[in-house]
């Protein structure tokens, strides 16, 4: 027992500490999955189709099979990998199309690249040898390529059993549900008013990889009573559960573990072949199997984000006030549904009316089947690409208008004083300030400045133009309310679970459901319970990764480990310091009633006495006295459901350099203000606008996935899918105007998304500002200098149309699997 | 099989290697220096840079014979009795990392940087890890750690150590 003095320790939320992860990141002590080494631990290598739709004859692995240090060669039915299903959690109509995905192809090989067999071996270079031995009979089918031809009369079907390319067609439309009127009658009208107008306008949005730096990995250990996975996964516990469920293992007999993972970005929130091959090969054999991917495979075969066709239709007045909005979307699935796939696009139609008031909108998508990789989450997922459509829109509109494009935007946009605001797709945004993040950006931007330099520019016919864009975004993350999941037929809820461990020396485990890959939670979430537990920093450990350690969770993705797991974490505070309340009374002889807790210390009201929760929980331990009727143990669980997605947003502003002569665009200033709600550490929020800026960049300049006409991945290595060096950015002015949530105890809203989802319109938007002069209409992304070059020259009337397809360079990587005369071809391991 | 002998962190080396095994794979598969990784198989990444006798180098484009009687330096043997190099120290101080799988490999670049180049620009460090891809942090804190790190190694700073420290 202790005397209370005033010694409490220094607010933790809003510090900037560096990170606690750091320390074993810099010098080289990591834990990726592929450092695992475990005695007569077995590698594998999958062989993989090169043609995009085949029928597989017969296999044959004789060859593959002598290759000294070879244990054996599977095609799919010798590990049953053809019969598995993978699993998709969201079936996103009742009447859904949803083909069999298999860990390995049985019978048809549905995107190039597709798993047909599996080599083992002592060594991974031993694997790769004979895999490249193994020799697969193919009967080439036509692929399926384009989307809108995919979907007409007499289409070559990617799945002929289906009977249809088309996965399903998910509409809402305010009319219908009550939110706000008919966007059809609202356009019809505007066509008949004189003073209205109606603007149609067709993006596209590109294919992209997320490209995590660590490629993936998976090892499983199938000696022991629990068969262990180490994966480099987001979501260690969505695995264990979906293997139990997808290979009918008992559930309580797997281990999943996600040690250090290198980045994600949705790209690892999966249940991928791979992983079910590896425990497939590792109970076929009974020991320790590990399976790496090569770069080449990454991009090939992880799945990819993105490429829909957007067709948008404003009603807008000619004072500029939006009276409907329609958005109709082609999305590609790829060949296959992946866990989320299906319901990427549908999480943009909660966000294409943005920070707007539209009075009438209508969201219609059908998801379409092709041969090429699946697509399923990448940052932002599906909030991206409905950023872009509006916001790219708001430009289109400001343009025929002749609205100065942020006028326009705040003509529209909802006030800071509507909030909270239930806008037509039938979310209640709970706080925002759009005014206070764009005035802050303004002015940090220059944008009279640099608007009057443009004119300079324009004036004196420089080479090279400047180019003004914005985007005043939002964005629904924090995934998710369970209600509100299971309205939209996900297959999960989207709650959140925490568990603390006081042990007896005072310290705190912190078990967590959410995974980091990068985040920074280990610290940012020591400070949280720092402060609510009022023990110091370095005190606190955070456990995750690990379903032994940490049993219940639903992982990281959607900007939730913050806006849903650091909820869980504070509830879970409450309840040790409930529970530590009665003991402290009792140790303090005082009435419970007479207690209060402050920094760590329970007091008696009016007294100096008082005792420290770290004491409380030796006292437990020891357990020697202790109140009647209760137990010795202040630990405590905790689930948070959340009740409502958080809605972060922001302004940003680009200015992009345009040179006329070569088409090249470089970067010329970024500003971004954003609105996260409250800020735990400043530094790594500033880290996740820095990286989702990037992000979010690339998709505009430099990033793209194209296939060939036979259904060739284009880019299949680092050399042609052009990830932005340092060279190619600039820094970011970035800065915060926050408005707390209402909707949690901490007011966070999510932060890891908003950098991506924000700056693809604002970057795509300077550029045809910047050319727009010379009678340029749009330029496709990645605006590389070829395309802005092209662009500006068709509509000067100068340039000759020259064929993109001649600078793409497919045979330059490992990944450009050319099309060969002969069926009959050597599986290509890559 | 070839024999080859080398010096990596400190330690010396010897071992059978079969000819076509990369300096990477030799130090991961080999020695357990799973400090440095491998990010792609185009040598386009720079997640496996070392330095071979204190000039960076792609691991993943060297031979591990190419490395016989040179000197290895990775990530693992820059600490020098617990104190980190100035340049990880500026790495964590500037939080110029996140997932921390570049980190590694950017952090033997800018030291390689800081060597031929003690005061660089901003845009200098941008062009001097070109070389090396980052997907988590933009940039910005790693070219504001590397310069943070530049002026704390000039002559006279407090924290001095050695550029390039070679094993």
């Amino acid at each position: 027992m202790t005397t209370v003095e005033n010694n409490a320790p220094a607010q933790e939320i809003g510090r900037d500490r560096r990170r606690k992860e750091d320390r074993r990141l810099i010098t080289g002590r990591t834990r990726w999955t592929d450092n695992q080494a475990l005695t007569g631990l077995l590698h594998i290598s999958i062989v993989r189709s090169p043609f995009a739709h085949a029928e597989i004859g017969s296999i044959d692995t004789s060859a593959a099979k002598q290759v000294p240090g070879v244990v054996a060669v599977y095609t799919a039915s010798d590990i049953g990998a053809d019969a598995v299903q993978l699993p998709c959690a969201w079936p996103i109509t009742k009447d859904m199309k949803s083909p069999q995905r298999p860990a390995l192809a049985g019978s048809r090989v549905n995107f190039a690249g597709e798993g047909v067999a599996v080599v083992v071996a002592r060594t991974a270079a031993a694997a790769k040898d004979a895999a490249e031995l193994v020799e697969v009979d193919y009967s080439e089918l036509e692929p399926v390529l384009d989307m809108e031809e995919a979907l007409k009369e007499g289409a070559t079907l990617v799945h002929p059993e289906l009977g249809t390319n088309e996965n399903a067609q998910w509409v809402f439309d305010s009319g219908e549900a009550g939110s706000g009127g008919s966007a059809a009658e609202a356009i019809a009208a505007a066509e008949k008013a004189d003073d209205q107008v109606v603007i149609t306008r067709r993006f596209r949005q590109q294919r992209l990889v997320p490209v995590f730096m660590e490629p993936r990995s998976t090892v499983v250990d199938p000696t022991g009573e629990q068969l262990v996975m180490w994966s480099s996964t987001q979501v260690p516990h969505i695995l264990k559960t979906m293997l139990a469920l997808t290979l009918g293992l008992p559930e309580h007999k797997i281990r999943v573990i996600a040690p250090d993972v290198g980045g994600g970005f949705g790209g690892k929130l999966a249940v991928a072949p791979e992983e079910v091959v590896t425990l497939l090969v590792a109970q076929k054999l009974g020991k320790p199997v590990k399976w790496t991917e090569t770069r080449s495979e990454s991009l090939l075969t992880a799945h990819h984000g993105r490429d829909q066709i957007q067709d948008l239709t404003v009603a807008v007045t000619k004072d500029g006030v939006i009276k409907g909005l329609d958005v109709k979307l082609l999305a590609d699935m790829g060949a296959y549904l992946g866990l989320v796939g299906p319901g990427v696009p549908i999480l943009g139609a909660f966000m294409f009316n943005a920070i707007y008031k539209i009075p009438a909108y209508r969201f219609d998508c059908t998801n379409v089947f092709t041969t090429k990789t699946l697509t399923d989450a990448y940052r932002g997922a599906g909030r991206p690409e409905a950023t872009f459509g509006i916001e790219r829109m708001m430009d289109e509109v400001a343009v025929e208008l002749g609205i100065e494009p942020m006028e326009l935007r705040k003509r529209n946009w909802i006030k800071h004083e509507e909030f909270p605001y239930t806008t037509v797709s039938t979310l209640t945004y709970d706080t925002g300030n759009y005014e206070a993040a764009t005035d802050q950006a303004m002015s940090m931007f220059d944008y009279d400045g640099l608007r009057r330099e443009q004119e300079e520019r324009r004036k004196r016919g420089d080479v090279k133009q400047l180019g003004l864009g914005i985007s005043t975004f939002t964005e629904m993350c924090g995934l998710a309310p369970s209600r509100v999941l299971g309205s939209l037929d996900y297959g999960a809820g989207g709650w959140e679970t925490a568990s603390i461990r006081m042990l007896p020396t005072g310290k705190a485990e912190v078990v967590v459901g959410v995974s980091p890959h990068g985040q920074g939670h280990e610290t940012a979430f020591s400070q949280i319970i720092a402060d609510k537990l009022g023990i110091p920093f370095d005190d606190v450990e955070i456990l995750h990764g690990d379903t032994q350690s940490s049993y219940r969770g639903l992982d990281t993705y959607g900007s939730r480990s913050l806006a849903v797991g650091g909820i869980a974490m504070v509830k879970a505070a409450e309840k040790v310091v409930e529970k530590a309340k009665p003991i402290a009374a009792h140790m303090l002889e005082a009435s419970e009633d007479d207690i209060e807790f402050t920094a760590g210390k329970f007091s008696v009201k009016g007294t100096d006495k008082g005792v420290g929760i770290q004491d409380v929980a030796l006292a437990v331990f020891a357990a020697h006295d202790y109140p009647e009727g209760i137990e010795p143990d202040i630990d405590a669980h905790a689930t948070f459901d959340p009740e409502n997605f958080s809605y972060p947003h922001g302004t940003h502003l680009c200015a992009v350099e345009v040179d006329t002569e070569t088409g090249f665009v470089q970067l010329h200033k970024y500003v971004c203000v954003d609105d996260v709600g409250t800020v735990i550490n400043p530094l790594i929020v500033e880290g996740q606008i820095h990286g989702g800026l990037a992000q979010g960049i690339a998709q505009a300049l430099f990033e793209d996935a194209p296939y060939d006409e036979s259904g060739t991945l284009l880019s299949g290595t680092l050399v042609d899918y052009t990830l932005p060096s340092a060279a190619d950015l600039i820094n970011f002015d970035t800065a915060n105007t926050p408005t707390p949530s209402t909707t949690n105890p901490l007011g966070v809203k999510g932060v890891g998304e908003a950098g991506t989802i924000a700056s693809t319109p604002a970057v795509v938007n300077a550029v045809l500002d910047a050319v727009r002069q010379y009678g340029v209409k749009d330029i496709d992304m990645p605006t590389t200098p070829f395309r802005v070059w092209t662009a500006i020259n068709s509509a000067k009337g100068t340039g000759t149309q020259a064929d993109e397809a001649n600078v793409a360079s497919p045979g330059a990587g490992l990944g450009s699997m050319a099309k060969s005369d002969s069926v009959k071809n050597q599986g290509g391991a890559l | 099989m070839a024999r080859i002998r080398t010096t990596v962190d400190g330690l010396v080396y010897e071992d059978d290697v079969e000819p076509r095994m990369l300096l990477v794979q030799y130090l991961r598969e080999r020695l357990g220096k799973t400090g440095t990784v491998i990010g792609c198989d185009t040598s386009n990444c720079g997640a496996c840079t070392v330095h071979l006798d204190g000039l960076s180098v792609k691991s993943c484009s060297v031979l591990a014979v190419q490395a016989n009687g040179s000197e290895v330096l990775t990530v693992e043997g820059l600490e020098r009795d617990g104190q980190l190099h100035p340049v990880q120290q500026a790495f964590h101080d500037n939080h110029a990392l996140q997932c921390g799988y570049c980190t590694p490999g950017m952090i033997m670049q800018s030291i390689d940087l800081l060597g031929d180049n003690p005061d660089p620009s901003e845009q200098e460090v941008r062009e001097g890890i070109e070389g090396n891809l980052c997907r988590c942090t933009g940039y910005q804190n790693i070219v504001r750690a590397v310069q943070d790190a530049a002026q704390k190694m000039k002559p006279g700073a407090s924290q001095a150590a050695p550029v390039g420290g070679g094993a």
